[in-house]
């Protein structure tokens, strides 16, 4: 299968990307790793007029230590979080998660920002950086401006991005010590998460649970309140409008979200699992 | 538009529409036919080749987004263009019937070489997780990860015990895991 | 390892050596030949087929708009079902006479990817963007999903049929009824489900075609059988057979869904004819998995009746098959799965009916095992259902039930001629090679525990039937002066191996290295008979046709010699070192080498073998999981197959058989299904939708080899094509019930997905708390 046919264009700055975002509005996509994006333009689900290919823009690639957080670009691929060394140590839920996602193929593709700006309920990042507390950086020829990942979502694939902006940035807080932990559910190993649940420093982000990723609150708020882990998975399906599939139905994500919320904040805690 | 790509070391052109997937550029364009297509959804891997020496599915990569980079096929291997399986992962299929029909196996032999470049101490575990983006249909997989591990330096048959007498499988990366740190 | 070896080769034999595969030196460098790698050049100019689908389940066609197509870029031809000259036909020979298929449907649609347009441009990415512009106005009528409702005839796929039955079997004759269990202490009867699932071979469906000046037509193709191929396309296109010829590229894997010729390829080459130039087709993933036959899809009524003591006195199966919207081989799946219905064991009383069913579902077929699965997964069902109602141990009810050896040759109540079988030893073997005793202690222990991961242990004990249906199969061995070697096979592998299988059989006989012997198979030009390669039957049929050719190309090269060595026949034999015919007990003497005699006249030998039976390989596995019970997550973590398929030719290969064939079995026990929703939609019809395991689902596998042989041919071969798939699907659905049985759960329907086991798990729960 191919795409509906398409202009291309891979401009070598990240400003000449956004002049041609602009240019084209809403008939324009941004292209980084293209593994969200290419399989939805091959079944012609998605047909734009213009790719714009950011995917090589090397001044949108790194991974630093920015005061209290991780800056990462945002055509950073999975596998460079994987291997990170910076995240290794100053935020490991981040690379932890990314091993997950896909495949090795997929992982020397796909980028962060692609996956925050797709904004799929069902993949791995978006919630780990919801779970982290991260920021988007969004940038047009307007201006840059950061949005807290926990207002970015507005829907299933869509957030509070404007046509003309790019995810130029995701930034992170360095969680250090803080106890983590993902817990990703599938068939396969590389299927999409049926239920995923991400938790750092007692901040639980929930995959596959609603129409965005969403924060188990009101676990959350029941460790706060020095409730016992048991009780506070109890209350992870709080809230949540988990979607109904041939992998599970919506009582089956709500049972599945509280074992793995339990056994994420159990490792996260340090604690072993008993009997698992 | 035109791009220009090296291919299996040598440079190759073409004017292609920007919707070429890199696959059918490698089939079509430059006439390389064992990179194989074999599903719609970036799921099967049968199309896997290396780009700048990684592993990607070239089903969903344009060709024009590897303009002026570098891509490996099957047929670029050692030996390959005197009809030699002389790569230590080629050879080592043949040696451990790693393949029956043999539409998986371009794909499955340069997914196997990029695993063992990023990570050359492989164990069973590791090389079945590595290989999760690459379906086989003959096989049953268990005499590919057997081929891995010989190309990898491994003695397949004590990988084999080491992995069935550790217990829980169910650990793997997308299975449920307790992925930690305190 | 135990390893009982029946036949002790020669010394010196190539046969039961592990040879490493002749064909792979071009599949692991430029890469196999399948049909859309063709640069033949008989396909210079080809024109690319795009099918346009139906998108509804059923529906009537109210118009079809083509002119927007036909402006498209690169369009050369935009064709609907009226442009054809093709009758509608039945697919196959049993069905109900009325339910044809149209080649291209022209006023109902009865599933959702039936074709009705197609477009012919001059590039293949320019089908798409033109079949997007046909346009199909579809009046929609309802569909038929669920089989008792199929059965019900309220809503008619072919309303001139008058009904929705395609055929029934021992439907209503004689039916023992309740009586039939009436000596029996215990009687339980469930419903179970063995789900329709997809072969998907990674190589989808494909096809090119060209006429010749001598109006004689080629067809290139993707199938399993090349000669019956060449006969099912000429009767649709009302031509004599000797004007088509088919060949067979390279083929990526069929597993039974490419048994014969798909309507595409007549529809290929019908376009190449309307439209004067070579035509090729590759569908798409997405078409394949609703245009390819899927198999299995039977729902099954299991009853089983017995004795405290373990002792099983009736069995009753009754099958529903669906065979989608049009007819196939689908049709004949209940016979085997009927004539198998008892299994590995000696039960007095077997009684089976079975009904087809068409629906608004992709057509079903052969998949790996094509019925035999089906019937021993009901029976294996069967035992446990009924062990687990005793209390006795499922090793202990197979073996109190088993059929003895000295019980050989032994006709079931289904009328199959079981040949030879030594099951009780296989079912010791599987328990002692898995420390069964050891399994059943930790699971005690971890059900003591409470823990979250439980221990499931399952049994399965089968016998199959290979060769069936197609006993015939013909060889051609040729020494050429330069000494080398052609083998002409009717047998067409497709990923079996038999470019090396069959050249060490002729090796063996001629003394000739196999790198000298090239393996010729699907040609119908070159060998115009043949039945192909499926029921595991082509080392028993084709291998065993190989074998005798080059045995009488010996007794010919002998009866030459003679003069040239002036000797006896009866004094001569051939030197395998020199593969030279030389006077027997004479070292030194003079010898004359075959390929002297081909150069001195041609040294061929064709070789029909009517095998006249099948065979009936068999084993028992045993399957240990683990189940989480918390998410309902079952994994494979080990997997013992105790097979035997008789003496073994290449245990390289034969193993390699085995492994693909437990993989597809895990597989169906706890992953794949193809899903359509009440309308009829398939939900499974991509790759990242469709439940394939990767290597990180399964396990290795540990193997242990019996080799019993068979009296049916002189080799004693047996097939092991399907016996892996066939033991291991219901050692791992009984293993995953059995993790979960001290939790109240008796049965799980296949595909033992998590949210079935934990639903199961839960509802079982929910009712013991009652």
């Amino acid at each position: 299968m191919i795409p509906v046919g398409f202009e291309y264009s891979r401009p070598d700055t990240v400003d000449a990307a956004l002049a041609l975002l602009a240019e084209h509005g809403e008939d324009a996509t941004i292209l980084a790793g293209g593994h969200s994006l290419l399989p939805v333009m091959k079944l012609r689900l998605a047909a734009p007029e213009m790719v714009i290919d950011i995917g090589r823009l090397a001044e949108l690639n790194y991974i630093r230590v920015d005061g209290d957080e991780v800056a990462i670009g945002g055509v950073t691929r999975y596998r460079d979080l994987v291997i990170s060394g910076v995240l290794a140590a100053e935020c490991p839920l981040l690379p932890a998660v990314a091993r997950t996602v896909g495949d090795p193929q997929v992982r020397h593709r796909g980028t962060l920002g692609g996956s925050l700006a797709h904004g799929d309920p069902a993949s791995d990042l978006p919630a780990a950086v919801l779970a982290l507390g991260g920021t988007v950086v969004l940038r047009s020829p307007r201006g840059t401006r950061s949005v807290p990942i926990t207002e970015f979502y507005t829907g299933v694939f869509s957030s509070v991005k404007e046509p003309d902006e790019l995810v130029v940035e995701v930034r992170v807080p360095r969680t250090g010590t803080a106890g983590w932990a993902y817990e990703k559910f599938t068939r396969r190993s590389n299927d999409w998460a049926i239920v995923g649940v991400a938790v750092v420093d007692g901040r639980v982000g929930l995959v596959n649970m609603g129409s965005t990723p969403l924060r188990a609150s009101a676990t959350e708020a029941a460790l706060a309140e020095g409730r016992s882990v048991e009780e506070a998975a109890a209350l992870a399906d709080v809230g949540t409008e988990p979607p109904a599939d041939n992998a599970g139905t919506p009582e089956y994500r709500r049972h599945l979200v509280k074992v793995l919320t339990r056994r994420a904040l159990t490792t996260a805690a340090g604690i072993s699992a008993p009997g698992a | 538009m035109k791009v220009e790509i090296t291919v299996n070391g040598e440079r190759t052109s073409a004017d292609v529409e920007p919707r070429t997937l890199l696959a059918h550029y490698l089939r079509d364009n430059v006439g390389l036919k064992a990179t194989n297509i074999g599903c719609d959804t970036t799921s099967c891997g049968a199309c896997t080749v290396l780009v700048d020496g990684e592993s990607v599915k070239s089903c969903t990569v344009l060709a024009v987004q590897t303009d002026q980079q570098a891509v490996t096929t099957m047929e670029g291997l050692e030996g390959a263009s005197e009809g030699n399986p002389a790569h230590a992962v080629t050879a080592a299929f043949r040696q451990e019937h790693g393949l029956q029909c043999g539409f998986c196996t371009p794909g499955m032999v340069m997914a196997a070489i990029s695993l063992i470049e990023e990570d050359p101490d492989l164990d069973e575990k590791a090389v079945r997780e590595g290989l999760e983006g690459n379906l086989c249909r003959c096989t049953g997989y268990h005499n590919i990860v057997r081929a891995v591990l010989v190309a990898a330096g491994k003695d397949p048959d004590a990988a084999q015990q080491a992995e069935a007498k550790s217990g829980s499988r169910s650990m793997a990366p997308g299975f449920s895991t307790g992925e930690a740190g305190a | 390892m135990p390893v009982i070896r029946g036949i002790v080769s020669p010394a010196m034999s190539i046969l039961g050596t592990r040879v490493v595969r002749t064909e792979d030196p071009v599949f692991l460098t430029r890469g196999a030949t399948y049909t859309d790698d063709l640069t033949d050049e008989r396909l210079t100019g080809a024109l690319h087929l795009t099918l346009v689908r139906s998108p509804l389940a059923h529906a009537k066609i109210t118009s079809i708009d083509t002119e927007a197509a036909k402006a498209a870029p690169g369009v050369v031809a935009v064709y609907t079902g009226a442009d054809l000259d093709l009758e509608p036909a039945l697919l196959f020979p049993a069905a109900n006479k009325a339910m044809l298929r149209p080649f291209l449907a022209t006023d109902t649609v009865r599933y959702v990817g039936e074709a009705v347009a197609a477009v012919l441009t001059e590039e293949h990415w320019q089908g798409e963007d033109a079949a997007d512009l046909v346009e199909i106005d579809y009046d929609p009528l309802e569909a038929v999903i669920d089989l008792k409702k199929a059965l019900s005839d309220e809503v008619l796929l072919f309303p001139e049929a008058g009904t929705n039955s395609v055929t029934s079997m021992h439907l209503g004759k004689d039916d023992p009824g309740d009586e039939f269990f009436a000596d029996c202490e215990v009687v339980i009867t469930r419903e179970i489900t063995n789900q329709r699932v997809a072969a998907a071979p990674l190589e989808s469906r494909a096809a090119s075609a060209y006429w010749g000046d001598d109006g004689r037509c080629t067809i290139f193709c993707s199938t399993q059988n090349a000669q019956s191929a060449r006969d099912e396309v000429a009767g649709w296109m009302g031509m004599d057979a000797k004007n088509l010829r088919l060949i067979l590229p390279d083929v990526g894997g069929g597993f039974g869904a490419k048994i014969g010729a798909d309507p595409e390829f007549a529809l290929v080459a019908a376009f190449s004819k309307m439209a004067g130039r070579p035509v090729r087709w590759n569908e798409s993933r997405s078409e394949n998995m609703t245009g390819m036959v899927q198999g299995r899809a039977q729902l099954q009524t299991i009853t089983i009746g017995g004795d405290r003591d373990g002792k099983v006195k009736a069995y009753r199966l009754d099958v529903i098959q669906d065979a989608g919207a049009y007819p196939r081989l689908g049709v004949v799946l209940p016979m085997f799965t009927r004539m198998m219905a008892s299994g590995t064991y000696d039960i007095p009383k077997v009684w089976s009916t079975a009904q087809v069913v068409a629906t608004t579902t992709t057509s079903t077929a052969a998949y790996r095992g094509a019925g035999r699965p089906e019937a021993t997964q009901a029976i294996e069902r069967a035992m446990d259902l009924f062990a687990d109602e005793i209390g006795m141990d499922p090793a202990e009810i197979r073996k109190i039930n088993v059929i003895k050896p000295e019980q050989f040759p032994f006709t079931t109540k289904g009328g199959a001629e079981y040949d030879s079988g030594e099951y009780a030893k296989a079912i010791d073997l599987a328990l002692e090679a898995s420390d069964y005793t050891g399994l059943r202690a930790e699971q005690e222990a971890r059900r003591k525990r409470g823990d979250a991961v439980q221990l499931g242990i399952g049994v399965s004990s089968y016998v199959e039937i290979t060769g069936g249906g197609a006993f015939v199969e013909n060889a051609t061995v040729e020494v050429h002066a330069d000494g080398t070697v052609t083998v002409l096979t009717g047998t067409s592998p497709h990923g079996q191996g038999h470019a090396t299988a069959w050249a060490m059989l002729a090796s063996d006989e001629l003394g000739i290295p196999i790198d000298k012997i090239t393996v010729i198979h699907g040609d119908t030009d070159l060998i115009p008979k043949g039945a192909g390669t499926m029921g595991s039957r082509s080392l028993q049929t084709g291998g065993v046709a190989v074998h005798n050719a080059a045995a009488e190309l010996v007794d010919l090269a002998k009866q030459r010699a003679a003069d040239l060595l002036e000797a006896n026949v009866d004094d001569l034999e051939i030197d395998k070192e020199t593969a030279s015919v030389v006077v027997k007990g004479v070292p030194g003497s003079k010898s004359v080498p075959l390929a002297e005699l081909a150069a001195a006249e041609e040294l061929k030998v064709f070789h029909e073998w009517d095998g006249k039976k099948p065979t009936f390989p068999f084993g028992a596995h045993v399957a240990v999981v683990e189940v989480d019970v918390e998410s309902g997550k079952a994994t494979v973590e080990r997997i013992w197959a105790v097979d035997d398929a008789g003496p073994i030719l290449n245990p390289l290969i034969f193993d390699g058989q085995r492994h693909g064939g437990i993989a597809q079995g895990i597989a169906q026990a706890l992953l794949e299904e193809v899903v359509f929703d009440p309308d009829g939609q398939p939900l499974t019809a991509t790759f990242a939708d469709y439940g394939i395991p990767s290597a990180a689902e399964l396990p290795s596998f540990d193997l242990v080899t019996m080799e019993t042989p068979t009296p049916v041919n002189p080799m004693g071969y047996k097939g092991i094509g399907e016996a892996g798939t066939i033991g291991s699907c219901p050692a791992v659905q009984n293993a995953v019930i059995d993790a979960v049985s001290h939790l109240g759960v008796s049965h799980i329907d296949m595909p033992l997905t998590p949210v079935r086991v934990w639903t199961a798990i839960d509802a079982a729960q929910k009712e013991a708390s009652k």
